[in-house]
Protein backbone atom coordinates (compact mmCIF):
# COMPACT_ATOMS: atom_id res chain seq x y z
CA UNK A 1 0.00 0.00 0.00
CA UNK A 2 1.49 3.66 -0.78
CA UNK A 3 2.71 5.88 1.56
CA UNK A 4 -1.08 7.90 0.67
CA UNK A 5 -3.36 5.03 1.26
CA UNK A 6 -1.43 4.74 5.02
CA UNK A 7 -1.98 7.88 5.35
CA UNK A 8 -5.91 8.32 4.50
CA UNK A 9 -6.50 5.12 6.12
CA UNK A 10 -5.10 6.50 9.45
CA UNK A 11 -7.55 9.44 9.33
CA UNK A 12 -10.32 7.54 8.43
CA UNK A 13 -9.70 5.14 11.57
CA UNK A 14 -9.34 8.01 13.67
CA UNK A 15 -12.11 9.97 12.43
CA UNK A 16 -14.78 7.51 12.21
CA UNK A 17 -13.45 4.95 14.95
CA UNK A 18 -13.42 2.31 13.07
CA UNK A 19 -11.59 -0.83 12.79
CA UNK A 20 -8.21 -0.18 10.29
CA UNK A 21 -9.73 -3.63 8.63
CA UNK A 22 -12.87 -2.39 7.65
CA UNK A 23 -11.36 0.59 5.05
CA UNK A 24 -10.46 -1.29 1.91
CA UNK A 25 -10.71 0.10 -1.27
CA UNK A 26 -14.45 0.32 -1.69
CA UNK A 27 -15.63 0.79 1.59
CA UNK A 28 -18.23 3.66 1.18
CA UNK A 29 -18.02 6.30 3.89
CA UNK A 30 -21.49 6.77 4.64
CA UNK A 31 -22.82 3.12 3.91
CA UNK A 32 -19.93 1.14 5.00
CA UNK A 33 -18.58 3.24 7.31
CA UNK A 34 -20.82 4.55 9.50
CA UNK A 35 -20.28 8.28 8.54
CA UNK A 36 -22.92 11.03 8.38
CA UNK A 37 -22.75 13.97 5.85
CA UNK A 38 -21.04 16.33 8.66
CA UNK A 39 -18.14 13.85 9.28
CA UNK A 40 -17.56 13.87 5.28
CA UNK A 41 -17.15 17.72 4.92
CA UNK A 42 -14.35 16.84 7.92
CA UNK A 43 -12.93 13.91 6.42
CA UNK A 44 -12.09 16.43 3.46
CA UNK A 45 -11.23 18.94 5.68
CA UNK A 46 -8.75 16.32 7.08
CA UNK A 47 -7.43 15.41 3.91
CA UNK A 48 -6.29 19.19 2.95
CA UNK A 49 -4.86 19.30 5.95
CA UNK A 50 -2.27 16.89 5.94
CA UNK A 51 -2.05 16.98 2.12
CA UNK A 52 -1.61 20.44 1.81
CA UNK A 53 -3.73 20.51 -0.97
CA UNK A 54 -7.27 22.06 -1.89
CA UNK A 55 -10.07 19.93 -2.74
CA UNK A 56 -13.01 22.05 -4.09
CA UNK A 57 -16.66 21.53 -2.71
CA UNK A 58 -17.99 19.68 -6.25
CA UNK A 59 -14.88 17.27 -5.80
CA UNK A 60 -15.24 16.48 -2.52
CA UNK A 61 -18.56 15.19 -3.02
CA UNK A 62 -17.40 12.50 -5.66
CA UNK A 63 -15.02 11.12 -2.51
CA UNK A 64 -17.58 8.70 -1.61
CA UNK A 65 -14.98 5.55 -1.02
CA UNK A 66 -11.72 5.40 0.41
CA UNK A 67 -10.34 4.25 -2.94
CA UNK A 68 -12.14 7.52 -4.44
CA UNK A 69 -9.88 9.61 -1.45
CA UNK A 70 -6.65 7.91 -2.14
CA UNK A 71 -7.17 8.20 -6.00
CA UNK A 72 -8.37 12.07 -5.51
CA UNK A 73 -5.25 12.99 -3.23
CA UNK A 74 -2.81 10.83 -5.36
CA UNK A 75 -3.92 13.10 -8.92
CA UNK A 76 -3.54 16.22 -6.87
CA UNK A 77 -0.13 15.48 -5.14
CA UNK B 1 -53.02 21.40 37.63
CA UNK B 2 -51.13 17.92 37.69
CA UNK B 3 -48.82 17.11 40.38
CA UNK B 4 -44.90 16.93 39.35
CA UNK B 5 -42.22 14.63 41.51
CA UNK B 6 -38.66 14.37 41.43
CA UNK B 7 -37.56 10.59 40.26
CA UNK B 8 -34.90 10.71 39.34
CA UNK B 9 -31.13 12.60 39.85
CA UNK B 10 -27.63 13.14 38.06
CA UNK B 11 -24.89 15.04 38.54
CA UNK B 12 -21.58 15.73 37.56
CA UNK B 13 -19.83 17.98 39.97
CA UNK B 14 -16.33 19.69 41.32
CA UNK B 15 -16.35 17.48 44.58
CA UNK B 16 -17.67 14.26 42.13
CA UNK B 17 -19.47 12.48 39.46
CA UNK B 18 -22.22 10.96 40.67
CA UNK B 19 -24.81 11.66 43.04
CA UNK B 20 -23.88 10.08 46.46
CA UNK B 21 -20.53 10.30 45.80
CA UNK B 22 -20.81 13.78 45.34
CA UNK B 23 -23.46 14.68 47.99
CA UNK B 24 -21.03 12.83 50.78
CA UNK B 25 -18.37 14.91 50.08
CA UNK B 26 -20.33 17.64 50.53
CA UNK B 27 -22.12 16.69 53.96
CA UNK B 28 -18.32 16.35 54.99
CA UNK B 29 -17.57 19.75 53.94
CA UNK B 30 -14.67 19.59 51.17
CA UNK B 31 -14.21 22.06 48.87
CA UNK B 32 -13.66 21.34 45.05
CA UNK B 33 -11.13 24.02 44.57
CA UNK B 34 -7.83 23.85 43.15
CA UNK B 35 -5.21 25.57 41.04
CA UNK B 36 -6.37 25.05 37.56
CA UNK B 37 -5.10 22.01 35.84
CA UNK B 38 -6.62 22.29 32.70
CA UNK B 39 -4.72 24.83 31.03
CA UNK B 40 -1.71 27.27 32.33
CA UNK B 41 -3.60 29.86 33.97
CA UNK B 42 -0.56 31.66 35.80
CA UNK B 43 -1.33 35.02 33.90
CA UNK B 44 -5.05 35.60 34.93
CA UNK B 45 -6.12 37.52 37.48
CA UNK B 46 -7.30 34.35 38.84
CA UNK B 47 -5.55 30.71 38.67
CA UNK B 48 -7.93 28.65 40.72
CA UNK B 49 -11.60 26.89 40.14
CA UNK B 50 -13.29 24.46 40.93
CA UNK B 51 -12.73 21.67 38.10
CA UNK B 52 -14.34 18.31 37.60
CA UNK B 53 -11.83 15.61 38.76
CA UNK B 54 -11.32 13.79 35.77
CA UNK B 55 -9.96 10.04 36.15
CA UNK B 56 -10.77 6.18 35.20
CA UNK B 57 -14.41 6.66 37.05
CA UNK B 58 -13.23 4.83 40.44
CA UNK B 59 -13.90 7.00 43.31
CA UNK B 60 -16.17 9.42 41.90
CA UNK B 61 -13.37 10.72 39.47
CA UNK B 62 -15.14 11.43 35.50
CA UNK B 63 -14.56 9.05 33.34
CA UNK B 64 -15.26 10.93 29.71
CA UNK B 65 -15.12 7.44 27.95
CA UNK B 66 -18.14 6.27 30.29
CA UNK B 67 -20.93 8.57 29.00
CA UNK B 68 -19.55 9.20 25.11
CA UNK B 69 -17.58 7.67 22.85
CA UNK B 70 -14.75 9.25 21.84
CA UNK B 71 -15.93 9.87 18.31
CA UNK B 72 -18.89 11.76 19.43
CA UNK B 73 -17.24 13.64 22.07
CA UNK B 74 -14.88 15.25 19.53
CA UNK B 75 -17.46 16.46 17.96
CA UNK B 76 -19.15 18.50 21.41
CA UNK B 77 -17.98 21.07 23.96
CA UNK B 78 -17.28 19.98 27.39
CA UNK B 79 -20.37 21.74 28.39
CA UNK B 80 -22.18 18.58 26.49
CA UNK B 81 -20.06 16.12 27.30
CA UNK B 82 -21.36 16.66 31.44
CA UNK B 83 -24.45 17.40 30.71
CA UNK B 84 -25.20 13.97 28.75
CA UNK B 85 -23.31 12.05 31.78
CA UNK B 86 -25.63 13.90 34.13
CA UNK B 87 -28.64 12.92 32.32
CA UNK B 88 -27.53 9.13 31.76
CA UNK B 89 -27.27 9.30 35.35
CA UNK B 90 -30.37 10.55 35.82
CA UNK B 91 -32.36 8.38 33.13
CA UNK B 92 -30.59 5.50 35.15
CA UNK B 93 -31.73 6.25 38.32
CA UNK B 94 -35.23 7.45 37.48
CA UNK B 95 -35.43 3.54 35.47
CA UNK B 96 -37.04 5.21 32.15
CA UNK B 97 -36.35 3.75 29.46
CA UNK B 98 -39.43 3.52 27.54
CA UNK B 99 -39.28 1.01 24.78
CA UNK B 100 -43.08 2.25 23.23
CA UNK B 101 -43.31 5.34 21.11
CA UNK B 102 -46.36 6.95 22.85
CA UNK B 103 -44.01 6.64 26.02
CA UNK B 104 -41.50 8.52 23.95
CA UNK B 105 -43.53 10.90 22.76
CA UNK B 106 -44.88 11.92 25.62
CA UNK B 107 -41.06 12.27 27.36
CA UNK B 108 -39.44 15.60 27.19
CA UNK B 109 -35.23 17.09 27.24
CA UNK B 110 -34.84 20.73 28.95
CA UNK B 111 -31.33 20.75 29.56
CA UNK B 112 -30.03 24.46 29.72
CA UNK B 113 -26.58 26.13 29.93
CA UNK B 114 -25.80 29.92 30.59
CA UNK B 115 -22.76 30.31 28.18
CA UNK B 116 -23.03 27.66 26.47
CA UNK B 117 -19.70 26.12 24.50
CA UNK B 118 -17.05 29.19 25.50
CA UNK B 119 -13.94 27.50 24.65
CA UNK B 120 -14.89 25.80 21.42
CA UNK B 121 -15.81 29.36 20.17
CA UNK B 122 -12.77 30.93 21.34
CA UNK B 123 -10.64 28.15 19.88
CA UNK B 124 -12.40 28.46 16.65
CA UNK B 125 -11.90 32.42 16.72
CA UNK B 126 -8.63 31.71 16.64
CA UNK B 127 -8.53 28.72 14.31
CA UNK B 128 -10.10 31.19 11.49
CA UNK B 129 -7.78 33.87 11.87
CA UNK B 130 -4.47 31.73 11.75
CA UNK B 131 -5.72 28.96 9.17
CA UNK B 132 -8.77 30.42 7.64
CA UNK B 133 -12.38 29.92 7.30
CA UNK B 134 -11.76 26.37 5.37
CA UNK B 135 -10.75 25.24 8.81
CA UNK B 136 -13.57 25.57 10.86
CA UNK B 137 -15.02 22.46 11.78
CA UNK B 138 -18.74 20.98 10.45
CA UNK B 139 -19.36 20.10 14.31
CA UNK B 140 -18.52 23.34 15.57
CA UNK B 141 -22.15 25.01 15.57
CA UNK B 142 -23.71 22.02 16.63
CA UNK B 143 -21.05 21.33 19.10
CA UNK B 144 -21.48 24.51 20.57
CA UNK B 145 -25.05 25.59 20.38
CA UNK B 146 -26.69 25.70 24.27
CA UNK B 147 -29.97 23.36 23.10
CA UNK B 148 -27.61 20.83 21.99
CA UNK B 149 -27.71 18.85 25.51
CA UNK B 150 -31.72 18.56 24.81
CA UNK B 151 -31.00 17.63 21.31
CA UNK B 152 -28.37 14.84 22.10
CA UNK B 153 -30.14 13.33 25.03
CA UNK B 154 -33.33 12.91 22.93
CA UNK B 155 -31.51 11.54 20.36
CA UNK B 156 -29.49 9.06 22.59
CA UNK B 157 -32.65 7.80 24.28
CA UNK B 158 -35.40 8.53 21.76
CA UNK B 159 -37.36 10.67 23.91
CA UNK B 160 -39.57 12.63 21.06
CA UNK B 161 -41.58 15.09 23.39
CA UNK B 162 -41.12 18.73 24.02
CA UNK B 163 -37.10 19.72 23.33
CA UNK B 164 -35.95 22.92 24.41
CA UNK B 165 -33.19 24.66 26.48
CA UNK B 166 -32.98 27.54 28.88
CA UNK B 167 -30.72 30.86 28.91
CA UNK B 168 -30.41 32.39 31.99
CA UNK B 169 -26.93 32.86 33.23
CA UNK B 170 -26.80 31.64 36.81
CA UNK B 171 -30.81 30.95 37.07
CA UNK B 172 -30.74 28.84 34.12
CA UNK B 173 -30.74 25.32 36.20
CA UNK B 174 -33.57 26.62 38.69
CA UNK B 175 -35.63 27.76 35.05
CA UNK B 176 -34.90 24.41 33.37
CA UNK B 177 -36.38 22.46 36.06
CA UNK B 178 -39.30 25.03 36.98
CA UNK B 179 -40.33 25.51 33.05
CA UNK B 180 -40.35 21.72 32.44
CA UNK B 181 -42.58 21.02 35.90
CA UNK B 182 -44.64 23.02 33.66
CA UNK B 183 -44.56 21.51 30.89
CA UNK B 184 -45.48 18.41 32.64
CA UNK B 185 -48.25 20.47 34.89
CA UNK B 186 -49.87 21.58 31.73
CA UNK B 187 -49.88 17.89 30.14
CA UNK B 188 -47.39 18.53 27.18
CA UNK B 189 -45.37 16.13 28.91
CA UNK B 190 -45.66 13.39 31.55
CA UNK B 191 -41.65 12.99 31.96
CA UNK B 192 -39.12 15.65 31.50
CA UNK B 193 -35.69 15.32 31.92
CA UNK B 194 -34.64 18.53 33.26
CA UNK B 195 -31.37 20.96 34.15
CA UNK B 196 -28.34 22.79 33.38
CA UNK B 197 -24.51 22.15 32.42
CA UNK B 198 -21.66 24.52 32.50
CA UNK B 199 -17.72 24.33 31.48
CA UNK B 200 -16.73 27.75 31.07
CA UNK B 201 -13.67 27.15 33.10
CA UNK B 202 -11.28 28.59 30.17
CA UNK B 203 -8.89 31.21 29.37
CA UNK B 204 -11.75 33.53 27.88
CA UNK B 205 -14.31 32.61 30.72
CA UNK B 206 -11.67 33.30 33.87
CA UNK B 207 -10.59 36.79 31.27
CA UNK B 208 -14.29 37.64 31.05
CA UNK B 209 -15.68 37.17 34.72
CA UNK B 210 -12.08 38.81 36.15
CA UNK B 211 -12.98 41.64 33.75
CA UNK B 212 -16.30 42.10 35.69
CA UNK B 213 -15.00 42.01 39.20
CA UNK B 214 -16.91 39.07 39.89
CA UNK B 215 -13.92 36.37 40.84
CA UNK B 216 -12.38 35.99 43.54
CA UNK B 217 -8.28 36.73 43.17
CA UNK B 218 -6.65 37.10 46.59
CA UNK B 219 -6.52 33.03 47.33
CA UNK B 220 -4.24 31.63 44.73
CA UNK B 221 -1.86 30.34 47.98
CA UNK B 222 -5.02 28.61 49.32
CA UNK B 223 -7.77 28.37 47.18
CA UNK B 224 -10.11 25.77 49.05
CA UNK B 225 -10.51 28.82 51.58
CA UNK B 226 -11.36 31.23 48.37
CA UNK B 227 -15.50 30.50 47.84
CA UNK B 228 -16.74 31.35 51.59
CA UNK B 229 -20.37 32.89 51.07
CA UNK B 230 -21.84 35.40 54.12
CA UNK B 231 -17.84 35.49 55.06
CA UNK B 232 -16.60 39.05 55.82
CA UNK B 233 -13.01 37.94 53.64
CA UNK B 234 -14.99 36.93 50.52
CA UNK B 235 -13.25 38.84 47.76
CA UNK B 236 -15.93 37.02 44.50
CA UNK B 237 -16.92 33.93 43.27
CA UNK B 238 -15.05 30.81 42.48
CA UNK B 239 -16.09 29.01 38.80
CA UNK B 240 -17.14 25.49 39.30
CA UNK B 241 -18.00 23.39 36.42
CA UNK B 242 -20.69 20.35 35.33
CA UNK B 243 -24.10 19.59 35.53
CA UNK B 244 -27.17 18.93 37.53
CA UNK B 245 -30.29 17.02 35.99
CA UNK B 246 -33.60 15.69 37.38
CA UNK B 247 -35.69 13.60 35.91
CA UNK B 248 -39.33 14.99 36.54
CA UNK B 249 -42.58 12.91 36.48
CA UNK B 250 -46.26 13.43 36.61
CA UNK B 251 -47.03 11.92 40.13
CA UNK B 252 -49.94 9.37 39.36
CA UNK B 253 -47.24 8.67 36.02
CA UNK B 254 -44.92 7.80 38.52
CA UNK B 255 -46.98 5.89 41.13
CA UNK B 256 -48.72 3.56 38.11
CA UNK B 257 -45.12 2.61 37.43
CA UNK B 258 -43.85 2.27 41.00
CA UNK B 259 -41.34 5.07 40.68
CA UNK B 260 -39.09 6.06 43.32
CA UNK B 261 -40.28 9.34 44.13
CA UNK B 262 -37.62 11.30 45.77
CA UNK B 263 -39.91 15.14 46.37
CA UNK B 264 -42.64 16.65 44.96
CA UNK B 265 -41.55 20.34 42.70
CA UNK B 266 -43.95 22.45 44.98
CA UNK B 267 -43.40 25.92 43.82
CA UNK B 268 -41.65 27.97 40.91
CA UNK B 269 -41.39 32.03 40.88
CA UNK B 270 -39.99 33.91 38.88
CA UNK B 271 -39.02 38.01 38.37
CA UNK B 272 -36.71 40.15 37.17
CA UNK B 273 -34.87 43.13 38.79
CA UNK B 274 -35.05 45.78 36.76
CA UNK B 275 -32.12 47.49 37.57
CA UNK B 276 -28.49 46.58 36.90
CA UNK B 277 -26.94 43.81 34.39
CA UNK B 278 -24.64 42.32 36.97
CA UNK B 279 -25.39 43.98 40.37
CA UNK B 280 -28.46 42.80 42.30
CA UNK B 281 -30.95 45.65 43.50
CA UNK B 282 -29.61 46.74 46.56
CA UNK B 283 -32.84 45.59 48.72
CA UNK B 284 -32.88 42.56 47.15
CA UNK B 285 -36.25 42.76 45.97
CA UNK B 286 -35.90 40.64 42.62
CA UNK B 287 -35.32 37.70 44.78
CA UNK B 288 -38.05 38.49 47.18
CA UNK B 289 -40.52 38.82 44.75
CA UNK B 290 -39.55 35.04 43.27
CA UNK B 291 -39.40 33.81 46.55
CA UNK B 292 -42.88 34.89 47.34
CA UNK B 293 -44.16 34.28 43.73
CA UNK B 294 -42.66 30.30 44.34
CA UNK B 295 -44.22 30.11 48.03
CA UNK B 296 -47.93 31.29 46.56
CA UNK B 297 -47.53 28.97 43.94
CA UNK B 298 -47.29 26.28 46.53
CA UNK B 299 -49.57 27.36 48.38
CA UNK B 300 -47.47 27.65 52.08
CA UNK B 301 -46.72 30.62 53.63
CA UNK B 302 -42.93 31.61 54.49
CA UNK B 303 -42.89 30.14 57.83
CA UNK B 304 -43.04 26.79 56.10
CA UNK B 305 -39.85 27.07 54.50
CA UNK B 306 -37.11 24.56 56.76
CA UNK B 307 -34.00 24.87 54.44
CA UNK B 308 -32.88 27.48 51.81
CA UNK B 309 -30.64 26.41 49.42
CA UNK B 310 -29.59 30.40 48.96
CA UNK B 311 -27.87 31.48 45.78
CA UNK B 312 -24.81 32.65 47.82
CA UNK B 313 -21.71 33.05 45.34
CA UNK B 314 -19.57 34.55 47.47
CA UNK B 315 -19.43 37.90 46.47
CA UNK B 316 -21.00 41.23 47.51
CA UNK B 317 -24.73 40.08 46.61
CA UNK B 318 -24.82 37.37 49.52
CA UNK B 319 -25.64 39.46 52.29
CA UNK B 320 -28.69 41.17 50.04
CA UNK B 321 -29.79 37.97 49.85
CA UNK B 322 -29.69 37.27 53.22
CA UNK B 323 -31.66 40.41 53.79
CA UNK B 324 -34.35 39.31 51.46
CA UNK B 325 -34.49 36.41 52.95
CA UNK B 326 -34.92 37.50 56.81
CA UNK B 327 -37.51 39.86 55.27
CA UNK B 328 -39.51 36.97 53.48
CA UNK B 329 -39.59 34.80 56.95
CA UNK B 330 -40.11 37.06 59.45
CA UNK B 331 -40.01 36.53 62.80
CA UNK B 332 -39.90 32.69 62.27
CA UNK B 333 -36.58 33.54 60.00
CA UNK B 334 -35.13 31.33 63.16
CA UNK B 335 -36.51 28.96 62.64
CA UNK B 336 -34.75 27.69 59.01
CA UNK B 337 -31.50 26.87 57.87
CA UNK B 338 -30.09 28.44 54.74
CA UNK B 339 -26.55 27.43 53.64
CA UNK B 340 -24.45 28.36 50.33
CA UNK B 341 -23.12 24.74 49.10
CA UNK B 342 -21.24 27.23 46.42
CA UNK B 343 -18.42 27.39 49.72
CA UNK B 344 -17.49 23.54 48.40
CA UNK B 345 -18.82 23.44 44.66
CA UNK B 346 -17.83 26.88 43.47
CA UNK B 347 -20.29 28.98 41.14
CA UNK B 348 -21.64 26.36 38.63
CA UNK B 349 -22.99 29.42 36.49
CA UNK B 350 -25.94 27.68 34.33
CA UNK B 351 -25.66 24.44 36.20
CA UNK B 352 -25.69 26.03 39.72
CA UNK B 353 -29.67 26.07 40.05
CA UNK B 354 -30.21 22.79 38.96
CA UNK B 355 -27.41 20.76 40.89
CA UNK B 356 -28.59 23.21 44.05
CA UNK B 357 -31.96 22.12 43.28
CA UNK B 358 -30.53 18.61 44.17
CA UNK B 359 -28.89 19.11 46.68
CA UNK B 360 -32.38 20.66 48.35
CA UNK B 361 -33.54 17.41 47.25
CA UNK B 362 -31.21 14.99 49.22
CA UNK B 363 -31.58 17.31 51.91
CA UNK B 364 -35.13 16.77 52.17
CA UNK B 365 -34.42 12.71 51.59
CA UNK B 366 -32.06 12.69 54.80
CA UNK B 367 -32.94 14.78 56.62
CA UNK B 368 -29.88 17.23 56.62
CA UNK B 369 -28.75 20.91 55.25
CA UNK B 370 -25.45 20.91 53.87
CA UNK B 371 -22.90 23.41 55.35
CA UNK B 372 -21.57 26.61 53.99
CA UNK B 373 -17.83 25.62 54.42
CA UNK B 374 -15.14 28.67 55.06
CA UNK B 375 -17.99 30.96 57.08
CA UNK B 376 -15.90 32.20 59.72
CA UNK B 377 -16.14 35.35 60.40
CA UNK B 378 -19.86 36.44 59.15
CA UNK B 379 -20.20 39.87 57.22
CA UNK B 380 -23.59 40.53 59.13
CA UNK B 381 -25.22 38.73 62.66
CA UNK B 382 -27.86 36.22 60.72
CA UNK B 383 -30.74 36.02 62.12
CA UNK B 384 -30.94 32.35 60.33
CA UNK B 385 -28.63 29.39 60.71
CA UNK B 386 -26.46 29.47 57.96
CA UNK B 387 -25.14 25.27 58.65
CA UNK B 388 -21.30 27.38 59.41
CA UNK B 389 -18.61 24.62 58.83
CA UNK B 390 -20.95 21.64 59.30
CA UNK B 391 -23.56 20.14 58.22
CA UNK B 392 -27.13 20.77 60.14
CA UNK B 393 -28.75 17.29 60.99
CA UNK B 394 -32.79 18.78 61.11
CA UNK B 395 -36.56 18.14 60.11
CA UNK B 396 -36.79 19.25 56.35
CA UNK B 397 -40.12 18.93 55.01
CA UNK B 398 -39.90 21.84 52.40
CA UNK B 399 -36.57 22.93 50.80
CA UNK B 400 -36.40 26.44 48.17
CA UNK B 401 -33.66 26.62 46.15
CA UNK B 402 -33.14 30.69 44.95
CA UNK B 403 -30.90 31.55 41.89
CA UNK B 404 -30.14 34.59 40.26
CA UNK B 405 -28.35 35.88 37.26
CA UNK B 406 -26.52 38.29 35.22
CA UNK B 407 -29.44 40.72 33.67
CA UNK B 408 -31.15 40.86 36.73
CA UNK B 409 -33.57 37.44 36.30
CA UNK B 410 -34.23 35.28 39.32
CA UNK B 411 -35.91 32.21 39.88
CA UNK B 412 -37.09 29.76 43.14
CA UNK B 413 -37.92 26.50 43.42
CA UNK B 414 -40.03 25.15 46.00
CA UNK B 415 -39.62 21.37 46.69
CA UNK B 416 -40.78 18.83 49.68
CA UNK B 417 -41.60 15.88 51.16
CA UNK B 418 -44.65 13.89 48.96
CA UNK B 419 -47.92 14.22 51.05
CA UNK B 420 -50.57 11.99 49.56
Amino acid sequence: MSDIADRVKKIVVEHLSVEEDKVTENASFIDDLGADSLDTVELVMAFEEEFGIEIPDDAAETIQTFGDACKFITDAS
Amino acid sequence: MRRVVVTGLGIVSPLASGIEETWSRLLAGESGAGTIQRFDASHLATNYACEVPLGDGSDGTFNPDDWMAPKERRKVDDFILFGMAAAAQAVADAGWMPEDEESRLRTGVLIGSGIGGLSSIADTAILLKEKGPRRVSPFFIPGSLINLISGQVSIRYGFKGPNHAVVTACSTGAHAIGDAARLIQWGDADVMIAGGAEAAICEIGIAGFNACKALSTKRADDPQRASRPYDADRDGFVMGEGAGVVVLEDYEHAKARGAKIYAEILGYGLSGDAYHITAPSEDGDGGYRAMEAALKRAGLTPDAVDYINAHGTSTMADTIELGAVERLLGDKAGLATMSSTKSSVGHLLGAAGAIEAIFSILAIRDQVAPPTINLDNPAVEPKLNLAANGKHEREIDVALSNSFGFGGTNASLVMGKVTD
